[in-house]
């Protein structure tokens, strides 16, 4: 005779995932490395800003970086003329990074880093359930995406530390309200640390830095021995 | 679409509980999904049906309960379900909300055949 039982579980489904996460987190810290994760939708300009910072951090810190892309390696191939180690993950059609996959190529990252960013694929709804064992999450949102994103996507950004607004050159041509692009993610997002940034006149780029230099000096200091 | 992604780490869940339980099939699974999970139940609900073909959980019905957000004013301790995202106390216009619920993505319940 056929017996039904029923089971209570309550498992976060993505409990695995989250438990990879808090693993790299762990190892990270202890090799005193700050991870990046940068999250946008594709366009929004998340390769040239990492330019921008990788040319003004290279002379002082060491950097690697993780790109996330469904095809290609050309955001890769840019990343490496700057001269810092790259790590590509293809995803072949999956629209996020996961855990797993930063685990898998996480022996080859070097040990004496000080920064690790990573550039998820380019969307907006998918990467933000996935944490990747980053310290700090960066939402970008470029002014020709409209000011009304962060509430049509609303966990990309309650999940974030920071909002990036890129493209702030195109201002004058757009009708893009920062204020109001402002307003609407502390809307969503009390805590976000927000930034007015342009990758072509470079606005804003030097407090980005700042604020990841700080981060860093914290993790700095609490890393094993310090 | 990371829908299909979810269910994959849900079947991991399903099938570790199958396995230990000596099930012959897995018959009912109930999820707690909440309005600020970042996941569409319908399309869990079509991903479900495409990757439960061929696997113990062929014949599985799944249930989802979606849940509402709701918060807690960190001020005046006022409790409301924020419309449109606006993670922002109705009464003193505080910024400082606690999330109470919403954010789940959960494995609730689940019935085997044993």
């Amino acid at each position: 005779m056929k017996k039904k039982k029923e089971y209570v579980i309550l498992k976060e489904l993505l409990g695995s995932n989250q438990k990879i996460a808090n693993e790299i987190r762990k190892s990270l810290t202890e090799k005193r490395i700050l991870a990046v994760n940068f999250m946008s939708s594709p366009g929004a300009g998340k390769t040239t800003l990492l330019e921008r910072i990788i040319e003004k951090l290279k002379q002082e810190y060491r950097i690697a970086v993780i790109e996330g892309d469904i095809e290609t390696e050309k955001d890769a191939e840019r990343i490496r003329a700057k001269g810092v180690p790259v790590f590509q993950i293809t995803t072949g059609g999956a629209c996020h990074l996961e855990a797993k996959m930063m685990a898998k190529l996480f022996n080859q990252v070097p040990n004496n880093l000080h920064f690790l960013f990573i550039e998820n694929v380019g969307n907006l709804v998918c990467p933000a359930n996935y944490d990747l064992g980053e310290h700090i999450r960066c939402v970008l949102l470029s002014a020709p995406e409209g000011d009304d994103k962060p509430k049509k996507y609303p966990k990309a950004f309650i999940t974030s530390h920071c909002l990036i607004i890129t493209k702030s050159d195109l201002f004058p041509y757009l009708p893009f309200n920062p204020n109001k692009a402002k307003k609407e993610a502390l809307s969503v997002n009390s805590k976000l640390k927000i930034f007015i940034t342009s990758a072509l006149n470079g606005e804003g780029i030097d407090d980005l830095i700042q604020y990841f230099k700080y981060h860093f000096e914290k993790i700095e200091k609490e890393g094993t021995g310090a | 679409m990371h829908e299909l992604s979810i269910v994959a780490s849900l079947f991991d869940i399903l099938n570790e509980k199958a396995k230990e339980q000596k099930a012959k099939k897995i018959t009912k699974v109930k999820l707690k999904v909440g309005m600020l999970s970042g996941v569409v139940p319908e399309l869990l609900e079509s991903a479900f049906e495409i990757y439960k073909k061929d696997t113990i959980a062929s014949d599985a019905k799944l249930e989802i309960e979606t849940t509402s957000i709701k918060a807690k004013c960190k001020k005046c301790g006022f409790e409301f379900s924020p419309e449109d995202f606006t993670i922002i106390c109705p009464t003193c216009c505080s910024y400082q909300v606690k999330i109470l619920s919403g954010e789940e993505l959960l494995l609730e319940k689940m019935e085997l055949e044993i």
